[in-house]
């Protein structure tokens, strides 16, 4: 913003009140998340174990991570794979269940509204699924199957290499009606109802041409919103596979690149390392995110 | 046939009815929402029944997701160690309560706050703070813990409530949320506002922030969740500084033997953000109802 003709006085004079409601936050802002990334950033040309000084080593991390390193090869490799089939599903299925429950009348739209977000509600309700998956007869899942004749013997589903990424797919995608579906829901009921009264008398004969037409223009900024959201969510998988299959999993199969991380960081104490998977992450949700606001542009 | 007639005219007559809906549509809806919903609520279901059920059956063969002989042995046998703690279990509450309260209030007071100038005004800055505040999400908070901890020694801050609060505080999802939504408030009623006198500070609180109630209350439920789930790691030592959700996630871990416990512990943890958010929730449906705000 350099360059600008106005002095910093009238600046300040025009922009004082605005400037004022930014403050507070911003000085939480700064000191606690914007310092430790650029803390983070600093420590990722490093090598630095938490005992001694940080050692300046400069691209050493990023050349080893990227060239030497095969393991975090497959940590993008699934993360990837992981990211493109539950970021586009999640993101449509928050904003289609959004848009039907929004559709019911008012007590069955606050139960429904909650159905869907009851397992995103408490932070390791997911943690079931691992007795659901239960290695031996005693998991609901095997139980069920040998009953009906499906299975002989009981399927190991958390340690065998074909099934973990269906699985971590699966319960993703039944935990990710959360922030996005809750602001999709918000965003709803904030849309103007007058834009809908007027649509319907002026020929938009069903629900699907009032979605294309009055709603989605009109939902713009909550859909970038849960673009972001899902974007982020998708690619920062790691408690969840570190819960369910394990660290590390059965051949790396349920690897990401945050439990890489998370093996760095709170395994083997290499922080520095840790910060470089760090960066890259960032900068692949970056890339990720301009592709998506992109196509967002263009929609209504 | 008759019953099929009088459900279909009971169907028209209803005030949810809309001209542009199709009965066949409806009937889509409530098929496909109630599968989901089903496949969305069955494993909590799980939970809620095994919390009741007693140690005999929690290992049956095969499983049921019904209890036959419900106890409240679990809910005991929690009793029972609660009892056994250093610290009064009232204790770790009214940390939680503190930790919460102040957390939720910060975070959205603050975050909207910030959220109304960078929505509705461009000033030197603002669009490099709006940048700053989506690309803050992207970055892995896993390896900002330590330089974290380190400020927060240097502040002198760790050990205090202040260690959890803050960091939540400054995060910027909050603030993201609030100003996706305020950037659809008129300009015109801004405009209004302002020849009637309104300072900047009023028109934030009289005509922002109730136009955003759905927003907000969004915020409320997904802060206040967040605050509750806090175990305080590493940041808060202090056995009786501590919030609930440390000690029973500690008693979660208890192995197998602890399995019912765990189950009436998880239960007893998801009641009370239920209840944050079907109060909360309940609270949007209803003003819509009375007031039909215009965005």
């Amino acid at each position: 913003m350099a360059g600008k003709k106005e002095s910093f006085s009238t600046v300040w004079k025009k922009h004082k009140y605005k400037y004022l409601m930014i403050a507070p936050f911003g000085a939480i802002f700064i000191v606690f998340t914007l310092l430790p990334v650029l803390v983070a950033v600093y420590l990722s040309f490093t090598s630095f174990n938490m005992v001694e000084k940080p050692e300046f080593v400069g691209l050493e991390n990023y050349v080893k991570l990227i060239v030497y390193d095969p393991i975090f090869l497959t940590a993008i490799k699934n993360t990837l794979f992981f990211a493109i089939i539950t970021g586009p599903v999640s993101y449509l299925m928050c904003f289609l269940f959004a848009w039907m429950v929004n559709d019911l009348p008012r007590i069955p739209r606050a139960i429904m509204t909650l159905v869907f977000y009851a397992p995103s509600i408490s932070g390791n309700a997911y943690l079931v699924w691992k007795l659901l998956l239960s290695s031996d007869s005693y998991g609901w899942v095997n139980a069920w199957l040998l009953k009906l004749g499906v299975i002989r013997e009981a399927v190991t589903w958390l340690v065998t290499k074909e099934y973990i990424m269906p699985i971590l797919i699966i319960v993703q995608l039944w935990l990710s009606l959360g922030v996005s579906f809750l602001t999709f829901i918000a965003g709803f009921q904030s849309l103007d109802k007058s834009l809908l009264e007027a649509g319907s008398v002026e020929g938009v004969k069903n629900r699907w041409q009032e979605l294309w037409y009055i709603i989605l223009p009109s939902m713009k900024p909550q859909l970038m919103f849960g673009a972001v959201m899902q974007i982020t969510s998708s690619l920062s998988v790691s408690q969840l596979s570190i819960d369910l299959v394990g660290f590390p999993s059965v051949s790396y199969a349920g690897h990401t690149i945050l439990t890489h991380l998370h093996d760095f960081g709170n395994v083997r104490y290499e922080l520095g390392y840790a910060c470089t998977i760090a960066v890259i992450l960032f900068f692949i949700m970056l890339f990720c995110n301009i592709i998506v606001q992109k196509l967002l542009r263009k929609l209504g | 046939m008759k019953l099929i007639a009088f459900i279909k005219n009971w169907y028209y007559r209803r005030k949810f009815k809309r001209r542009n809906r199709s009965i066949g549509g409806d009937l889509l809806l409530i098929l496909v929402l109630g599968f989901f919903g089903i496949f969305s609520l069955f494993p909590l279901l799980y939970t809620l029944t095994s919390a009741f059920k007693p140690f005999s059956e929690i290992f049956m063969y095969p499983p049921k997701l019904t209890v036959e002989n419900p106890t409240l042995n679990n809910f005991f046998d929690l009793g029972t160690i609660i009892e056994d703690f250093t610290v009064p279990f009232s204790r770790y509450v009214f940390n939680t309560l503190v930790i919460t309260g102040v957390g939720t209030v910060g975070t959205v007071i603050l975050g909207s706050m910030a959220a109304y100038p960078l929505a509705k005004y461009e000033f030197p800055g603002s669009k490099l703070m709006s940048n700053i505040i989506v690309y803050a999400l992207m970055f892995s908070t896993s390896v900002t813990a330590i330089p974290n901890y380190l400020i927060m020694s240097a502040l002198g801050i760790i050990d205090t409530y202040w260690a959890v609060i803050l960091p939540a505080v400054g995060g910027t999802l909050g603030l993201y949320l609030m100003k996706n939504f305020m950037v659809q408030v008129p300009d015109d009623m801004l405009e209004a506002a302002k020849i009637d006198g309104c300072s900047e500070w009023g028109i934030f609180w009289k005509v922002v922030m109730p136009l955003c109630k759905p927003a907000w209350i969004t915020l409320v439920i997904l802060s206040f969740q967040q605050m509750w789930g806090t175990t305080g790691g590493v940041f808060i030592y202090s056995e009786e500084l501590k919030p609930l959700s440390y000690v029973l996630s500690q008693l979660v871990s208890g192995g197998i033997s602890r399995t019912g416990v765990a189950s009436a512990v998880s239960l007893l943890m998801l009641i009370v953000p239920i209840g944050v958010f079907v109060f909360s929730q309940s609270n949007v449906i209803e003003t819509m109802a009375t007031s039909g705000i215009k965005g």
